[in-house]
């Protein structure tokens, strides 16, 4: 395995993360004080050409995001930090927190000065709620020391960090819902537009970002050797945050410079398959995400690649499955998760998932028929093409990517 | 389940008192029902907010009821109805699922003796099936009142972690 790369996680384990002082001894805050004599457009520059791409999912250009945001016109703004990572295998954004809280704040404080907001708010999963403690001591030691409030570092910017909490609904995750989740009411998604840019969080210009885009701001703005652009592979450079679980013999977080083929991430880094069983499938990018075969193996993980390849980088989840599993079975699980997921307020998403998961109990007893498969594959398009937001939209990615990869799971009368 | 809801759940002078310092903590801001009905909801020992007290949640926000009952009904961890002192969260997602959580749950069918959903007669346990909490590195896990316990590979080690909580 080649040398482990660590500049996203560049403070792990270096600092006591309960500390603001043991923080600022590793440089801590260092990236603060130079963004706030840098010109807002400047920073969102340097973002820009490291080619960061949005972290949660979307994989969006996330310089042109804070160049957006920045922008657009409005007295008052606001930055949100997507911590509502709820994708099924990803826990990249649990570490990040966990072992680096303080840079998460900081990045938001540079968010909020290179966008110009007054507020931000850390929106975090329930089911992260044994991390809250962190992140508020961590808010209240900043703003102790200055880097929160009125006036930051003398410079007249003034900004302070809410932490919000979820209460255990994935849909929250998308960004209209997490904005109704934090105003208090039922976190349901609304159409758009209006865009979050221009009316987000109570009707404000909004900016929301996944942890892991945040947390690389500080260390671009101190690259001044550009290590990070050192690594990785045309549009996908860098380094990258993946997380990997299933059959897989040492599940975790690993930091990887994009190109490092599939092979490598299941058999190196995740130690290889649990009694060397041969791989079913591999789903990436979380429960939205889609499939592929072991085909994929020797397939650098780069964005283009990945597509090419029929998958997506998505939140960075790699789910590995080996052989004990079937197809079907995959997706039955997939299908319940989305089905208790779906917020319910449009039809093709509620009843969508409803109806697949007809179809797929047909396909595991062994009855269904061709008209059993064209009905589903138009649902699943009436899914993608028709439901309000981004769940019901990619509801379906795991089913549609399996049926072209695995033809031989959706044979009729064929239960495996 | 409907007889539980509609019982009355006294709202002791000591229980308002709590609930007025999670609502202090969230500086009675209206934007935050989510946060407090979860910090309110860990003082009831069913983990649950009975009706007396999403009404006193109401007033004291000065929110409509229906309103705070669109965030417990909506929102899954946040319950209507008593669960138990201690719910044991079952992961079942698919990565879970592949990592063999069947035998979690049938372990833990057959030592409390209830489905899940249920209740155990005491009101100590409850056993619910719940998606990805994100210790997929840790999988097959559970999550007790927001502790995580992984790897529960074996009949053995839920039997001590039962023991644990008795």
């Amino acid at each position: 395995m080649s040398k482990p790369i660590h500049f996203i996680t560049k403070n792990f384990d270096k600092y006591d993360v309960s500390s603001i002082g043991s923080y600022m001894n590793i440089g801590g805050f260092d990236a603060l004080k130079k963004a706030v004599t840098m010109d807002g457009e400047d920073i969102a520059t340097i973002i820009a050409e490291a080619k960061v791409k949005g972290r949660g999912g979307a994989a969006y250009d996330m310089g042109r995001k804070w160049s957006q945001a920045r922008a657009v016109i409005g007295e008052k703004k606001v930055v949100i930090c997507n911590a509502d990572e709820g994708e099924p295998c990803t826990f990249k954004d649990r570490e990040l927190i966990t072992k680096d809280p303080f840079n998460l704040i900081e990045s938001m404080i540079i968010a909020g000065y290179t966008v110009k907001a007054q507020d931000g708010y850390i929106y975090m999963r329930e089911e992260y709620a044994h991390l809250r403690p962190l992140l508020l001591n961590a808010i209240r030691q900043a703003k102790s020391y200055g880097f929160l409030g009125t006036n930051i570092l003398g410079k007249g910017f003034d900004f302070n960090i809410h932490l919000y909490s979820g209460a255990g609904a994935y849909v929250c995750g998308e960004g209209t819902a997490l904005i109704h989740s934090i105003e208090g009411k039922a976190g349901r998604p609304r159409m758009k537009p209006p865009f979050m840019k221009q009316s987000g969080l109570f009707a404000l210009p909004t900016c929301v970002n996944n942890v892991e885009s945040l947390s690389i701001v500080p260390h671009l703005l101190l690259d001044d050797k550009k290590e990070y652009q050192s690594y990785g592979i045309g549009e996908s450079m860098g380094t990258k945050l993946i997380s990997v679980g299933g059959n897989v013999i040492t599940p975790g977080v690993f930091e990887i410079p994009f190109g490092t083929t599939v092979r490598e991430i299941i058999y190196n880094y995740a130690g290889g398959i649990k009694e060397d069983r041969a791989i079913r499938l591999i789903q990436f990018g979380g429960a939205s995400g889609k499939v592929a075969n072991a085909d994929i193996l020797d397939i650098p993980y780069t964005y283009e690649d990945l597509q090419n390849s029929g998958v997506i980088v998505g939140s960075g989840a790699i789910l590995v499955i080996d052989e004990r599993t079937s197809v079907i079975d995959f997706l039955r699980a997939t299908q319940a998760f989305f089905s208790h997921e779906s917020c319910g307020q449009c039809v093709p998403c509620r009843e969508g998932n409803r109806h697949i998961k007809l179809f797929l109990e047909k396909f595991a007893a062994g009855t269904a028929t061709q008209d059993d498969i064209n009905a589903m594959k138009k649902i699943a398009k009436i899914m993608a093409m028709s439901s309000l937001c981004g769940l019901g939209e990619t509801a379906q990615n795991a089913l549609v990517s399996a049926m072209k990869v695995f033809p031989e799971s959706f044979a009729i009368g064929g239960a495996k | 389940m409907l007889t539980a809801q509609k019982q009355d759940y006294a709202l002791t002078q000591e229980l308002a008192a709590k609930i007025d310092l999670v609502l202090a903590s969230h500086d009675y801001d209206q934007t935050q029902i989510v946060g407090v009905l979860l910090d309110v909801q860990d003082l009831i020992e069913q983990h649950y907010i009975p009706e007396t007290i999403a009404y006193y949640i109401a007033e004291k926000l000065d929110v409509k009821i229906s309103n705070i009952y669109d965030c417990i009904t909506f929102y899954s961890s946040l319950s209507e109805r008593p669960r138990a002192k201690y719910p044991i969260q079952i992961c079942n997602s698919i990565v879970c699922q592949v990592n063999d959580n069947q035998s979690i749950f049938s372990t833990f069918k057959e030592l409390l003796g209830i489905d899940i959903n249920e209740v155990t007669y005491d009101g100590r346990f409850t056993l619910e099936s719940v998606p990805c909490f994100g210790a997929c590195d840790q999988a097959p896990a559970v999550r007790i009142n927001g502790t995580i316990y992984g790897r529960l590979d074996s009949h053995e080690k839920i039997e001590k972690l039962l023991n644990k909580l008795l």
